[in-house]
């Protein structure tokens, strides 16, 4: 098990090490380089920049050197802790994600955990009940789920919520909180709010999740050592819950591999149609006005989410099977 | 599936004999044919394809026609009965509200505007080739007010007309784009699957790299850079590219791991002893067998890249107007001051939510349909 881990954490390095470029290449692609396009954004709003403060800029990114020297000098700087300052907001990057970055996993998370919550007795009374009232429900529910975009259901439900009860469901946190420091009382006022962006964005997963876990459920119940658990008169509950059922969620947990990172990178369009403050909006934002370093910071932190999902679900994966550890190790 | 129930009609005894000299497509056609939910599906993604042809003659005003003051008129019902067998609609009027000012249409129940069907509207293009001004349902009265079935968005166009305008753009782009990731996929899942060895073991890894990415945040950044300068045309095709570069993973393991199947197989082996050459093979032998499981596969892929495309539409950084396309659409309604003010702004949603669905149905039937011999 220490090895199969270790395995895997050796792994981390190259892969962040790949899409640092590609993040990297990302801050490159717009034509014509940032500072000069900041330049001129502030001549056309009125004000400008000496010409020392433009220097400065320019020797700090590196802009009139080769690409991979710029590339050196950013993940460098990263590597240090230091992630450069947001020329859009005038504000330090690493102040302007950190909060977010909390919310986003702590969104995530909940997420992920009302899936299970949700998608797992779905699937076993879809699988055993098959071809019941149940079962039909949840196939249009599934059909439905996964066609429905997700800010759809968003703009629908706050439509709903508006028309009917005259009020907004935007947001995390009533807005007494929303710049406070945290406290138990924040908690809780985010607690009260988290829910609804938490069902929207899980509507999907538990969808897909739901539909996987019948198929895989309905391929062990037919077989012999369920007619033996049954003729030796174990109970039918505790038959399904203790074997077929640990068989079947195997598939479910390796797909955590790629649930966890399309929760974070899903929540971008729910959390801008809720306007909520997560990372998803600041990505936005920052593409819109060609703030690149931001944005490429975040995409970044995107793709550190997305490895360390993936990592967990393996180690996860391991752990309950012990074929894979084997196998691995 | 036993293999009697594939027959068509057991009452004819030459039956027996039809299915086991009957052709690949054949065998999967009648087992196709069973799946009821499927073929209904079939059939309203055929009426979306023709929409998404014709969209000029469903239509009953020009989709970029803007009228200033006629915006946020609310959808007018289509009447069918009036004493009789009749097609009109019911006037609609707009008062300005005294103390907010604000325009609030009325349906007068006492004018009406009568309607025909495959009468002359504005004119509009077939297929590029030629013009004519018939369509679907028009005014019989030119000048009287326009019918506007889904109600009209902020700039007072017909909105009906501009979801059906949508449903071209919507649907080709997932159509390309799909096409495109389908080339990818089977060039170089055939690579990997046929050849094996290293370069099998390259392309895996570049796929599973490539799968741990997250597309959103990839497809944003990516479409953020382009220049705004760009054309209509230019847009479209450069996030058709965008949404094909990432989505063409899950077809190669498909098409690789068929290949892995196959190339065990017996009539390849065959084909190789009789001194095929390599391509030959491939394209001529192997190919044919999987075209069903391609098939459903890129009908499966079709709905998503519809949603994807919807969704950089929405955020402002896909197609950008004056294209029209469901995102582009859906974009108006961004946020809750529009959605209260007119909640019919989210129609085009529901034509995402139709289509997505009949083709996911569709897809799966095909699925189920692929593999007769089973």
């Amino acid at each position: 098990m220490l090895v199969f881990i270790l395995k895997r954490l050796m792994l981390l390095p190259v892969l962040m090490f790949v899409f640092s470029i590609v993040s990297f290449i990302l801050i490159q692609a717009p034509p014509g380089d940032f500072v000069t396009s900041y330049v001129a954004e502030l001549a056309a709003s009125g004000s400008s920049m000496d010409q020392v403060q433009i220097e400065a800029l320019r020797n700090l990114y590196g802009l009139d050197q080769p690409a991979y020297v710029q590339y050196f000098k950013w993940i460098s700087r990263i590597l240090q802790g230091d992630l450069g300052l947001s020329l859009d907001f005038q504000k330090p990057i690493s102040e302007l994600i950190g909060q977010r970055l909390l919310l986003t996993v702590i969104l995530g998370l909940a997420t992920l955990i009302f899936t299970f919550m949700v998608a797992l007795p779905i699937g076993i009374i879809s699988a055993t009940r098959q071809y019941s009232f149940f079962d039909y429900f949840f196939t249009v529910f599934n059909y439905v789920g996964v066609a429905t975009p997700t800010f759809m259901t968003a703009l629908i439900l706050m439509w709903f919520a508006f028309s009917n009860f005259g009020i907004t469901i935007t947001g995390l946190f009533s807005p007494e909180f929303a710049d406070a420091s945290w406290s138990f009382a924040k908690a809780v006022d985010l607690a009260k709010h988290i829910w609804l962006p938490m069902v929207i964005l899980g509507l999907d997963g538990t969808a897909r999740l739901a539909r996987i876990l019948r198929a895989n459920l309905l391929d062990e119940l037919n077989k012999p050592y369920m007619e033996m658990a049954r003729a030796k008169g174990m109970p039918e509950w505790k038959l399904v819950l203790k074997y077929p059922l640990r068989l079947a969620i195997n598939p479910l947990v390796s797909s955590l591999g790629w649930y966890l990172p399309l929760i974070f990178s899903g929540s971008l369009i729910v959390a801008t149609v809720l306007n909520l403050p997560t990372i998803g909006p600041l990505l936005l934002r920052s593409l819109i006005s060609q703030d690149m370093f931001l944005a490429g910071t975040i995409v970044l932190t995107y793709f550190g989410l997305a490895v360390i999902g993936t990592l967990l679900s393996d180690i996860l994966l391991a752990w309950l099977d012990p074929r894979i550890r084997m196998e691995e190790a | 599936m036993s293999s009697e129930t594939l027959s068509p009609d057991q009452n004819l005894p030459e039956e027996a004999d039809a299915i086991s000299v009957a052709p690949n497509w054949k065998l999967v056609w009648w087992r196709f044919k069973k799946h009821k939910l499927a073929m209904i599906s079939g059939i309203i993604v055929i009426f979306i394809v023709i929409i998404a042809a014709f969209p000029g003659f469903f239509s009953t005003q020009d989709p970029s026609e803007s009228r200033t003051r006629g915006s946020f008129i609310p959808p007018q019902a289509i009447q069918f009965w009036d004493n009789g067998p009749a097609l009109f609609a019911y006037a609609i009027e707009g008062k300005r509200n005294p103390r907010t000012l604000k325009m609030e249409w009325i349906t007068s129940e006492t004018k009406k505007v009568p309607l025909r069907l495959f009468g002359r509207g504005y004119e509009w293009e077939v297929l590029g080739l030629f013009k004519t001004d018939i369509h679907l349902l028009a005014l019989v009265n030119p000048d009287d007010p326009p019918v506007h079935i889904l109600g009209t968005d902020r700039l007072g166009r017909d909105q009906w007309s501009r979801v059906l305008h949508g449903t071209q753009v919507s649907l080709s782009i997932g159509l390309l784009a799909v096409f495109l990731s389908t080339i990818i996929g089977i060039v170089l899942g055939g690579i990997s699957g046929y050849f094996g060895g290293w370069i099998d073991m390259f392309i895996q890894r570049l796929i599973e790299l490539l799968q741990s990415i997250p597309p959103i945040p990839i497809w944003l950044a990516l479409s953020a850079s382009l220049p705004r300068t760009w054309s209509v045309t230019q847009g479209y095709i450069a996030i058709t590219a965008i949404l094909a570069l990432i989505t063409w993973t899950g077809l190669a393991r498909e098409v690789r791991g068929r290949f892995l199947v196959l190339r065990e197989e017996d009539f390849v082996v065959a084909a190789k002893l009789s001194g095929c050459s390599q391509l030959r093979i491939v394209f001529r032998h192997m190919v044919p067998t999987m075209s069903s499981h391609i098939i459903a596969a890129v009908t499966l892929a079709i709905p998503v890249m519809i949603i994807n495309e919807t969704f950089l539409s929405f955020l402002g950084l896909g197609l950008r107007p004056p294209a029209i396309s469901w995102g582009v659409l859906l974009q108006e309604a961004q946020n809750l001051q529009s959605v209260a003010l007119a909640p019919w702004l989210m129609l085009p949603g529901v034509a995402v939510i139709i289509t997505v669905i009949a083709l996911n149905i569709l897809g799966d039937g095909l699925r189920d349909a692929a593999d007769p011999y089973h």
